[in-house]
């Protein structure tokens, strides 16, 4: 039984989840395009959201981009640049936990203001309430491994993860197997953030695929948009710098 | 040379009674929707005063508009544009809805439920945001009409710079004047250039500045790039919004909801050619009292052949050409130059433009001291002082702004002396620098504004851009998603209806 439940948590539930990601965030982009927000409720009350907001935003890209890296860098590509297992293990508890502690404290500056202003309260739905809800619980999880990650500071419990997350990827029949044994702790993270994965499209979550990076090399500051132009989208000018 | 035309809009405060008819027809028709019950996309505020969002002209405190930085070039005062992404996830420079006011309702299903009372019921406020109970309202979108507040707080007004403002908090001094506003649909909008996903943009054919709505994230940079605070985040919907000068109306030929319904009839739209070559140039200049003369020079003059060749060859209609010749917006900002530009020097070169109101001269005249210039009354003896008039049209400039009074002076003087005497006075038209021709065309135009006077507006030409064919049995005006609005309830990513905890009058009568 327990057995069924790892390869269906950690063999298929991965494949489930992210097939959900994209082909519901497809959808989404395209066919309610106006429903593709961020959702900010700095309008309502500024209070709690300039130190909550800015903290949990900048922590939490730093942790989703220290995963990003850390799981899914092959571990051929650390052994060649000569960084060891151990090093590794050391940098992601030490990164991770700042940025962690600092999303933590953010996200219950937000929690707060979403769930007890009468104003951010009022104008919530069940999934803005939701998402905020999930998001405080993981970046706690992932917090309460850090004490476990510290007793096995050779950096094995975390090869197992690399080399799940990359066997997800390359379709390696056996991946769940190589997180059977690993503290619950750990399973509730990753189950918890494969859940996040399913619930991205009907989420407000979907803002950040829409980061707005591109803007710093927009050409000139105005846009025009001509109904002459044969593509009949916005053409840029660059007529003020 | 890129020639390129605008419908342009002057308001002739001169003759605007203060009757918010504007604003409350725009609000019946464009946003009495949830989520923008506290938008205004047309407001009237008694100047002086502070306006609607709180001190919107305070550029220290909202960093609106441009500056020009030590290399010549212009950059949104927010900053550079890492500066304003890096404020994204929450903006400093954002007003709260404070700022403006909680929006609010009363409690009318009350005054025919209530049971039998010793006192009449009373309908009391409830937050149109929360549902909840509103003891006291502290602020309006017109707070402070006709004088209403201390003198203490309505002295912020920003455009008592360089003023001694105290002798006007007397009431022997006091003086006050109407400012309708509206977006300016600038040739240089900070707005376009503050959006991160590139959802702003400004029309070719029209100059019509609108928000994509399928694009707009909600980043919210828009709304403290404006310097005029017209671009509204819909907390609703999650996406801003502003005044889309009724573009639909415009398009077949119709004034906007706004002038249509003006009873002062002091709205005015017309068609202005400009070179967008020269936008940039006009809106770097050095000086930022020079910025109404560089402005004025990037309109082109229609009746100019070279201009009407490369008009045509930059693809603009021969109607188009023809409203520009006839255009009302023309004749008072170029010929005549009694319009003004709202707040030059915050270098977006905006497009509705105001005619200062003339005003009742001061006790010291009527006392027999009447400073008459010539034959005109001392526009500097008038109740507003120039230089307030000239802080919010020309940046601080006084001659332009003498200029335009002296000349509506100097049009009632003639036309006085012509229908009551029987006289043409030359003389007084010459003086202001006007022809006895010039100045009778003012007076139809500006004292008579006859519809068709008032409204010049050619139809777009969709064909020439369009295949209509592509365009059969499409949507018409919808808030994006083609004809869905995104909130169905059987959809997965729509927002799911929030549950309705107050009625608005319409719901219960």
């Amino acid at each position: 039984m327990a057995d069924y439940l790892n390869t269906l948590v950690f063999g298929y539930y991965p494949y489930i989840a992210l097939a959900v990601l994209v082909v519901g965030s497809v959808i989404r982009y395209d066919r309610e395009p106006y429903t593709w927000r961020s959702g900010s409720s700095q309008l309502l009350r500024r209070k709690q959201l300039m130190w909550g907001s800015v903290m949990f935003h900048v922590g939490v890209l730093i942790v989703f981009f220290g995963h990003l890296v850390g799981l899914l860098t092959p571990i051929e590509i650390f052994d060649a640049m000569g960084i060891s297992h151990a090093f590794k293990q050391l940098m992601a508890i030490v990164i991770g936990g700042v940025a962690g502690v600092m999303a933590l404290v953010g996200a219950t500056l937000l929690m707060h203001r979403r769930l007890f202003d009468a104003r951010v309260r009022s104008t919530s739905t069940f999934s803005d309430n939701t998402v905020i809800l999930i998001l405080w619980f993981q970046l706690a999880l992932g917090l309460a491994t850090i004490p476990l990650s510290l007793g096995h500071l050779d950096g094995g419990e975390m090869v197992k993860f690399m080399t799940w997350a990359q066997g997800i990827f390359t379709f390696d029949p056996g991946a769940a197997a190589y997180v059977a044994d690993v503290h619950p702790i750990f399973k509730l993270h990753l189950f918890l953030g494969l859940t996040i994965f399913l619930l991205f499209p009907f989420t407000r979550l979907v803002h950040m695929l829409s980061a707005p990076v591109r803007y710093l090399w927009r050409p000139g500051y105005q846009v025009v948009r001509s109904k002459r132009s044969t593509t009949g989208r916005a053409s840029v000018s660059p007529a003020a710098e | 040379m890129k020639i390129r035309a605008q419908i342009g809009m002057v308001l002739n405060l001169d003759k605007c009674i203060g009757c918010h008819t504007c604003s409350v027809t725009c609000k019946n028709v464009w946003t009495s929707r949830e989520g923008m019950e506290y938008a205004w996309f047309n407001n009237v505020e008694t100047k002086p005063g502070v306006g609607y969002p709180k001190e919107w002209e305070n550029q220290k405190r909202w960093n609106g508009g441009w500056e020009r930085t030590g290399n010549g070039r212009i950059r949104p005062k927010m900053g550079p544009k890492w500066r304003i992404l890096a404020k994204i996830f929450a903006n400093p420079d954002l007003p709260e809805i404070d700022d403006y006011y909680e929006p609010f309702t009363f409690d009318y299903d009350h005054l025919q439920n209530a049971p039998e009372l010793e006192a009449t019921p009373t309908a009391r406020p409830r937050s149109l945001i929360t549902g909840e109970r509103m003891e006291k309202i502290e602020w309006g979108p017109n707070w402070e009409e006709i004088l209403g507040g201390e003198f203490s707080k309505r002295s912020k007004d920003y455009n008592f710079e360089g003023i001694e403002k105290d002798i006007y908090g007397a009431f022997e001094n006091t003086f006050m004047m109407y400012l309708p506003r509206l977006c300016e649909h600038c040739l240089n909008p900070t707005c376009v250039a503050a959006c991160p996903s590139g959802a702003i943009y400004k029309r070719e054919e029209d100059g019509i500045v609108l928000i994509d709505q399928e694009k707009c994230r909600g980043w919210r940079m828009c709304v403290s790039g404006c310097p005029y605070k017209k671009i509204y985040y819909n907390w609703s919907t999650g996406k801003s919004e502003k005044c889309i000068l009724c573009y639909p109306r415009i398009e077949v030929g119709q004034p906007t909801v706004c002038s249509e319904t003006c009873v002062g009839r002091i709205r005015y739209l017309g068609v202005l050619l400009y070179d967008a070559d020269c936008i940039e140039a006009a809106a770097s200049e050095n000086d930022p009292q020079n910025l109404y003369d560089a402005q004025l020079d990037v309109f082109l003059d229609p009746h100019d052949p070279a201009v009407i060749e490369q008009a045509k060859a930059d693809g603009i209609p021969d109607a188009w050409l023809d409203a520009a010749r006839k255009s009302p917006v023309y004749k008072m900002a170029m010929d005549w130059k009694v319009a003004f530009p709202l707040h030059p020097e915050y270098r977006t070169l905006p497009m509705v433009w105001y005619v200062p109101p003339l005003s009742p001269i001061q006790s010291a005249a009527e006392a027999g001291k009447l400073g008459v210039e010539r034959d005109i009354p001392d526009v500097r003896s008038l109740r507003i002082p120039v230089r307030y008039l000239a802080n919010m049209l020309t940046a601080g400039k006084e001659e332009p702004i003498v200029q335009g009074l002296e000349r509506m002076l100097a049009m009632r003087g003639y036309m006085r002396s012509k229908t009551i005497e029987g006289v043409v006075d030359e003389a007084i038209a010459g003086q202001v620098g006007l022809t006895p021709g010039q100045i009778e065309d003012m007076y139809h135009v500006m004292a008579i504004a006859n519809y068709e006077d008032r409204f010049v507006i050619p139809t777009s030409h969709r064909e020439a851009g369009e295949d209509a064919y592509d365009l059969r049995g499409s949507c018409g005006f919808s808030f994006g998603n083609g004809c869905s609005d995104g909130m169905s309830e059987t959809n997965l990513f729509g927002k799911p209806k929030r549950k309705k905890s107050i009625e608005t009058p319409t719901e219960v009568f």
